[in-house]
């Protein structure tokens, strides 16, 4: 597995095409809603030069997924496998939060995609 | 364990629900379909066990007017990656059986069901859902000491509806040290018809930090207080068609009454009017 040299992490809101929300940027309401995702390359698929994003806690994995699909500019027929504590695949109707909940680590949830199945 | 509790595991493997599969009126068929009736295995997936099915309304249909098959109680859209049980006591508990479920091959609901092309898209999920359910237990040790041919094992025993084959290897994802007196965290999921959201899941350990023994009750009270709170019964919970005692011991619901992919699937439904 190669893990690229940490480019310096900067937090971005997930999906570029959502619009702005009142609430986006004045503080406390806005940490609630949304978790820290921290998204690691596995084996030969593409890095993101933004490693840290920040993920509204009710977005599904499947969601994510055709969103890192988009960035990476995969094609349509190209599958994207996500991976947690680099064991299993969540369920593509999970929430994120959930899964911050469950098996987040130091504030952030650490996802691992990869165009081939890498784990079991 | 003691011998009453694996007849438990056994009832739990062996329910059936009769069901009764009838093709959506719109769907253009070359003569009348006559509808299909199956006892379905609670513990499996539906389209793990449909394809008699799917073969008998396949006779009467074009293959031109065929897509992928799914499935739809009263307007609900049925998630095959759910469990069948789950899927009848969350949306079909108080009705008569057998279980109407009708049929279609068109105008998959992309927005609310996840295509199943093959089984071993059933089998990907079935594992990843017992990696999970390992991570919370032994923090995915018991999981990853398993050989892969165990691991076949598992989904074998599941598709061929083979309980001893199944708990030969799924005894060790139960065990846990003495001393510790449970999994590490309990994998459970409560669903809520009344609810946006797929599920509550969270972190809940069967022993409190006093060394309590942590309950049905207890879970429900701190994720969903809602489902136990009022005097007059406004909800049902409920697990393989029936409600436990609040009193239960979690640590025991997750060994017994857990589905085959090791999670305790808890069903949280409106209690039926008098």
């Amino acid at each position: 597995m190669s893990d690229n040299a940490e480019s310096p992490t900067e937090t971005q809101k997930c999906d570029p095409s959502t619009t702005q929300q009142p609430t986006e940027d004045s503080g406390t309401t806005d940490e609630k809603k949304k978790i820290d995702v921290l998204l690691k390359a596995v084996g030969d698929t593409p890095i993101m030069k933004t490693k840290k994003w920040s993920v509204e806690k009710g977005r599904t994995v499947q969601s994510l997924s055709q969103f890192i699909s988009r960035f990476l500019k995969m094609e349509p027929n190209e599958q994207l496998f996500i991976y947690v504590n680099q064991s299993f695949s969540p369920s593509p109707d999970q929430e994120v939060g959930v899964l911050f909940e469950c098996f987040g680590s130091d504030g952030k949830l650490v996802l691992h995609y990869c165009k081939s199945q890498a784990w079991g | 364990m003691i011998a009453d509790d694996k007849d438990v595991l056994r009832d739990v493997w062996f329910g059936r629900i009769p069901t009764c599969f009838t093709l959506y009126q719109d769907e253009v068929t070359e003569r009348e379909a006559e509808p299909f009736y199956l006892l379905l295995p609670r513990v499996s997936y539906l389209t793990l066990v449909t394809d008699k099915v799917k073969k008998h309304f396949l006779k009467v249909m074009k293959a031109e007017d065929v897509e992928e098959i799914w499935f739809e109680y009263e307007g609900t859209p049925l998630k095959w990656h759910y469990p069948i049980g789950l899927l009848f006591d969350l949306h079909a508990s108080n009705t008569s059986l057998p279980w109407s479920i009708t049929v279609h091959f068109k105008n998959f609901p992309e927005r609310d069901l996840l295509h199943c092309p093959c089984n071993s898209v059933i089998e990907a999920h079935f594992m990843s859902s017992i990696k999970e359910a390992d991570a919370l237990k032994h923090k995915s040790q018991v999981i990853n000491d398993m050989q892969k041919k165990d691991h076949k094992q598992l989904w074998m025993g599941l598709q061929n509806d083979k309980f001893d084959q199944f708990w030969a290897i799924n005894r060790k994802l139960m065990e846990y040290p003495t001393e510790e007196g449970g999994f590490r965290y309990i994998p459970f999921r409560i669903y809520l018809t009344m609810s946006d959201r797929p599920f509550i899941q969270k972190l809940f350990r069967p022993i409190s930090p006093d060394g309590h023994t942590h309950t049905l009750g207890d879970l429900l009270k701190e994720v969903y207080p809602v489902a136990i709170a009022n005097e007059a019964k406004r909800y049902q919970v409920v697990i393989h068609g029936i409600e436990p005692l609040l009193e239960t011991p979690l640590q025991w619901l997750s060994e017994h009454l857990s589905h085959p992919d090791n999670f305790l699937h808890i069903s949280v439904i409106p209690a039926p009017s008098d």
